[in-house]
């Protein structure tokens, strides 16, 4: 039988009750548009958090001082005062393939223009530090080599702690005081929005780091180091060099633990797709088990709807139609319910996708692969389910068929 | 006359089992329908015209005996060859006219060229189902669908289905059941004209009065044929009808 009429058949079909077939759809169109929003939603948080790890720059790692444990009580890495001015400089001579090192300390304090105050924090860098981060400035320049072995008071300040006290002034060559001590901001950074931690990245003021340990924070060793790899396939010998390097300054004997803690970018990315790939994956069976719920709708209805048909079956089977043709005819009809479901189900996932962004910020990123998945799958559904009504409509005596009441 | 019969039954048994229950509903029957031949088969229900009715409709297999239909040994086709060969070979008419539902006139007329083998182009089977149509007085009516069609046109919609694959035999199961009588008389005027232009006509019924449209009938009883005679005087539907509308002229005029 020509396969155009038999879908033409299929189509009239099912508009002949156009409110059961779309009921029929509706587990389908449900789990098709959960797929949908789930790897919209997946996609856009990866694509997100991509940007978000990209945005600490290139083939970026971190060296993390150590934990340090007071009177039994862990206190986090940065707390022990283990990564010194001679790791600083080994760093940066030592280990091959390094691009560039920054140290930074943290201190926090109350800086003030005019009759404007705000508390911040203020990281100590050196000059490298916006070259690694691949962050420009918005306006002025970075502060320079020279600024950073003088230990001259000079800032480089975020945009929002910027807006914070100059409003829409210009802040570069303008005067701040940081703790009573005159600042003298050179550049403004380039916004950068909020951190893969949740934080505001602009509210921020950069200062050299031996401007910061010798009159800001009085540290005498740094909380870590944002080290460069010169290339992506570099970062894990540079990793291990680092680590080798720092075990040796330090003295740790074989075997004993690291003073100290190394995050690749690499790492960092795949801590968050971690937590997010359960996520995911508890969606995603919600949105299995839906379409196999619309699955089994469509089986109910194909069965009803076989007889129902019954006396139409004789009649086709008594002109001439063979089983074979009465299979196809259900199975296509199965298979138009399910396709149609989910191409009906592409469209509501899209809607809420976009609904969602709009709602909640969310991001969310829809692929054409996933539609296409989602519309192969829900014909798989349609012949899957719609096989078995089929083969029992194709199977019927033509005989009892037509006597059927 | 051509040598070769449309139907020849030979020792045609059929027994049906269900479970420990044998019934044998035609016991040890041979018939012959020479083309261009009107056989109407009549019997009580019971009687095993309608087992005679789907053995000759190749819808079912003898359990013993012989069955073949245009020369073909029906007996030893499968399902598929069976299918194919109704398609070509018979045009059924039923008591209850089994339209598709919600679908027009012509694409219930053209059903049976959906299955055919090769397929045709689907203009070709629009003409086709026009043409069997207008052959049944119905061509103003092809988007009509069945619900806004009378007993009798739904009837002849039927029949032009039955008719649309050119085929060498007309089997009709009670094609007068459904309808009043002068409508039947119109539907036997179809059948007669069909018969008079060399079609076969093989037609079930328990009407004696419309087993009188036929050339011949046969009568069953308890699975056998206990009569088998041309039939004399025989009714012509034209002259039927004719009559009818006197009868009724008259009864208006008294």
């Amino acid at each position: 039988m020509i396969l155009l009429a038999t879908l033409r058949m299929a189509v009239r079909a099912l508009l002949r009750n156009v409110l059961r077939t779309l009921l029929t759809m509706l587990g389908i169109i449900i789990g098709v548009a959960a797929v949908i929003v789930v790897v919209a939603l997946g996609n856009g948080a990866r694509a997100e958090l991509e940007a978000r790890v990209a945005s600490l720059g290139q083939n970026v790692i971190m060296v993390m001082s150590g934990s340090a444990s007071r009177g039994g009580v862990r206190m986090g890495f940065g707390s022990a005062p283990t990564l010194t001015e001679a790791d600083y400089a080994a760093l940066q001579t030592e280990v091959p393939g390094v691009a560039g090192v920054s140290p930074e300390v943290r201190a926090s304090g109350q800086i003030a223009y005019g009759n404007q105050n705000t508390s911040v924090d203020i990281r100590g860098v050196s000059a490298s530090f916006f070259d690694i981060r691949s962050w420009p400035m918005a306006d002025g320049e970075p502060f320079s080599e020279q600024d950073v072995r003088s230990g001259a008071k000079v800032a480089v300040i975020g945009r929002t702690t910027k807006q914070t006290l100059f409003g829409d002034e210009p802040a570069v060559g303008q005067v701040i005081r940081i703790r009573n001590a005159p600042f003298t901001i050179v550049g403004e950074l380039v916004p950068k929005g909020s951190s893969s931690f949740g934080g505001d990245q602009d509210d921020t003021l950069y200062v050299p780091y031996t401007s910061a340990m010798r009159r800001l924070s009085r540290d005498t060793s740094f909380r870590s180091f944002l080290v460069q790899a010169a290339a992506a396939d570099q970062i894990p010998a540079v990793t291990n060099e680092l680590a080798s390097l720092l075990r040796q300054k330090h003295r740790i004997p074989e075997g004993g633990p690291d003073d100290f803690i190394i995050r690749t970018q690499q790492e960092i990315a795949e801590f968050f797709d971690a937590s997010q790939r359960i996520m995911r994956a508890l969606l995603a069976a919600v949105a299995g088990v839906s379409l196999v719920v619309g699955g089994i709708g469509i089986m109910n209805i194909m069965l009803v709807s076989v007889t129902e048909r019954t006396r139409e079956i004789g009649v086709r089977l008594a002109v001439g139609a063979r089983g074979r043709d009465i299979l196809l005819q259900f199975l296509i009809e199965a298979v138009t319910l399910s396709v149609l479901g989910g191409a009906l189900g592409v469209l509501a996932g899209y809607g809420a996708a976009k609904l969602l962004t709009a709602r909640t910020q969310w991001a969310t990123l829809i692929s054409p692969d996933s539609v296409l998945v989602a519309v192969a799958f829900s014909a798989a559904i349609g012949i899957f389910f719609g096989f078995y009504p089929a083969r029992r409509a194709s199977q019927m005596d033509p005989i009892e068929a037509l006597r059927h009441e | 006359m051509s040598a070769l019969p449309i139907i020849r039954l030979e020792n045609f048994s059929k027994t049906y089992s269900n479970g420990e229950v044998r019934v044998q509903a035609v016991r040890t029957v041979s018939l012959r329908v020479e083309p261009g031949e009107f056989v109407a088969i009549m019997g009580a229900s019971g009687s095993g015209k309608s087992t005679m009715m789907n053995t000759i409709g190749c819808l079912d297999r003898p359990t013993e005996g012989k069955y073949e239909l245009n020369g073909v040994d029906v007996g030893s086709l499968d399902k598929d060859q069976r299918a194919d060969l109704r398609n070509r070979t018979i045009g059924f008419v039923f008591q209850g006219f089994n339209l598709l539902a919600r679908t027009s006139a012509l694409e219930n007329v053209e059903l049976p060229l959906l299955y055919g083998r090769p397929p045709s182009s689907m203009r070709e089977q629009r003409e086709r189902a026009r043409a069997a149509l207008a052959r049944v007085g119905l061509a103003d009516r092809e988007d009509h669908h069945p619900a806004q069609l009378s007993g009798g046109q739904q009837q002849r919609v039927a029949i032009a289905r039955a008719l649309v694959s050119e085929p060498k035999l007309l089997l009709a199961d009670e094609p007068t059941g459904n309808l009043d009588s002068r409508t039947s008389i119109e539907i036997m005027g179809i059948f007669q004209a069909l018969n008079e232009a060399g079609m076969t006509v093989v037609m079930v019924t328990h009407e004696l009065d419309i087993a009188r449209y036929a050339t011949r009938t046969v009568v069953m009883r308890d699975g056998r044929i206990v009569s088998d005679l041309p039939v004399r005087p025989r009714s012509l539907a034209t002259e039927e009808l004719a009559r009818l509308d006197a009868e009724q002229k008259a009864v208006q005029l008294a």
